[in-house]
């Protein structure tokens, strides 16, 4: 064969060549790892911690965010109507104001039966029974369709409501559900700053490891760079190392959530019953599993990377 | 092919290694490179090696200007210069095919041709048997010579050798010179450091004398008797 055939052969086996020492290290790398199995499995039980601990939370914050646009869309506008408005004049402004789009549905609460629910869950009978009449007004409980279950139609209709002359007060229900959407999100924040730290912490755990990987194997790497070995094929077996670590990491905190989540199903269940209400637990879905993993892999990457690349710069001659 | 112009190399908690050393060596030259320890030797070969940089002055390989060469291109210069060391530097947990294939597995060549080359390696050093065992289960020698093949496996034009025959008995020192004086008559150039005046003297070679950095001789090769 001569010179510019053999070239031209092995310029064609490349990639080839390329792609098999690329599995080859990934596989060695991988080797490596389960032949030191206790030191892997404390730092992929560590990794799997750091990215457990905000998925987790993550999924926590969906649910209650899930549970919270439920208690909104149960939640009426409640309308206290004067003193002089009877039941009769009651029922004829809920019919009125059935014919609105923005109503769905109108309930209108007499006096006795208002007083009758109070004496039952105030407990405060014998005051009641005390007072010359029944101070409470007619009220009419009304729930906005859910389609304009938005903040700014709801808001449109209460102001509807104030304004009719046999209206003393509106109270929207959702007030609170606000107040506690709003912790919620602030909630979200906090794991976002949380997952960021523990990213970092991430980082370093792999850095670190990586690192002593590096100081057992200084005198491979030494006769490496002395035969002519460039940065990039010193770099792939800790790279691969790290990449496994990622990857290892984010399926142990996977399966630290999804235990996590059966362990809760049960009395999530119980607390929901008693408030006659079912509430599935939301899992982790498809995108988030992917999330856990595909960052833990990304981190073990980057902090392998580094870690590879700073020994590598220490080494440059001057 | 090496060409020392005015190099000085300074290291900041030693002084100076080297002070404006200049030689030339032609293409297919052999070459001893001797001196007391401490003499800057190894400095010279490191510096041909690009392991350091000078101080000042200009070193030229085969036309590169090695204080101008860029560092991402030092790994392909190293290619082109096959070093052996005094111990040896191989990888004990790896065969000695293993350990000879190094270079050209680093080079990105491919599983069979990487496989036959090492082979051919390790032949020319009378080794072949023991491709499968590891380093340690071999002698001295026989180790230096793995080293030896690990570094003409890569057909480099140059061979640094740092005290090749410092750990070894005066029979195996003659034959690993004798299998440098192999490689020269293929062509390839050698520069050896030793402290070994007997070996010097024994052989006809040009021989280069550093004395605290500086380079005192240049004696010419001599003709054999």
């Amino acid at each position: 064969m001569t010179g510019r055939r053999r070239r031209t052969a092995r310029l064609h086996e490349l990639p080839k060549v390329w792609l098999r020492h690329q599995a080859q290290n990934a596989l060695a790398a991988l080797g490596r790892l389960l032949r030191t199995p206790l030191p892997t499995l404390m730092t992929v039980a560590m990794l799997g911690v750091a990215i457990a601990l905000p998925g987790g939370l993550f999924v926590v914050t969906i649910n209650i965010k899930a549970l919270a646009v439920g208690w909104e869309r149960d939640a009426a506008l409640s309308v206290f109507l004067v003193p002089s408005v009877v039941e009769a004049d009651a029922e004829r402004l809920a019919a009125r104001l059935r014919e609105r789009r923005d109503v769905a549905e109108v309930r209108v609460i007499g006096r006795d039966e208002a007083l009758a629910e109070f004496r039952a869950y105030s407990g405060l009978e014998d005051v009641l029974a005390g007072l010359p009449g029944n101070p409470l007004p007619v009220v009419l409980s009304i729930v906005p369709p859910p389609a304009a279950g938005d903040a700014a139609a709801l808001e449109g209709l209460a102001a509807a409501l104030e304004r009719l002359p046999e209206t003393d007060l509106v109270r929207h229900d959702a007030d609170w559900v606000h107040r506690f959407q709003a912790l919620v999100e602030l909630a979200q924040r906090g794991v976002s700053i949380l997952a960021s730290v523990l990213g970092l912490a991430l980082l370093l755990i792999v850095g670190n490891t990586i690192r002593l990987e590096i100081e057992n194997r200084r005198d491979e790497i030494r006769i490496q760079e002395l035969v002519g070995a460039t940065n990039a094929f010193i770099r792939r077996p800790f790279v691969y190392a790290g990449l496994w670590y990622g990857l290892l990491g984010g399926l142990v905190a996977c399966l630290l959530v999804i235990v996590g989540l059966l362990l809760i199903q049960a009395p999530v269940s119980r607390v929901a019953s008693l408030y006659q209400a079912d509430f599935p637990l939301i899992g982790l879905s498809l995108p988030v599993l992917a999330a856990m993993l595909g960052i833990g892999t990304l981190l073990g990457y980057l902090g392998s990377w580094l870690a590879v690349s700073w020994h590598l710069r220490a080494s440059k001659p001057e | 092919m090496i060409r020392f112009e005015h190099v000085t190399k300074r290291y900041p908690a030693r002084g100076d290694a080297l002070r404006d050393v200049n030689f030339a060596l032609a293409p297919g030259e052999m070459v001893f490179l001797t001196g007391h320890s401490g003499a800057g030797k190894s400095t010279v070969l490191k510096l041909i090696g690009l392991l350091e940089r000078p101080t000042r002055g200009q070193i030229r390989v085969a036309g590169r200007d090695l204080a101008r060469l860029p560092a991402r291109r030092i790994p392909y210069h190293r290619r082109e210069v096959g070093m052996v060391f005094q111990d040896h530097r191989l990888l004990v947990d790896r065969t000695v095919l293993d350990n000879v294939s190094l270079p050209l597995v680093a080079a990105g060549l491919g599983p069979e041709e990487v496989a036959r080359r090492a082979r051919a390696a390790l032949k020319q050093v009378g080794l072949l048997r023991h491709e499968a065992a590891c380093p340690v289960a071999l002698s001295s020698g026989e180790q230096q010579r793995v080293g030896i093949a690990r570094a003409i496996v890569g057909r480099p034009p140059l061979l640094l050798a740092d005290e090749p025959t410092g750990n070894l008995d005066p029979d195996l020192s003659w034959e690993i010179m004798d299998l440098f004086a192999r490689f020269n008559q293929v062509g390839v150039t050698l520069l050896i450091a030793t402290h070994d005046i007997a070996l010097i003297r024994s052989l006809p070679y040009r021989t280069l004398t550093l004395s605290d950095g500086r380079l005192v001789s240049d004696a010419p090769p001599r003709r054999r008797r």
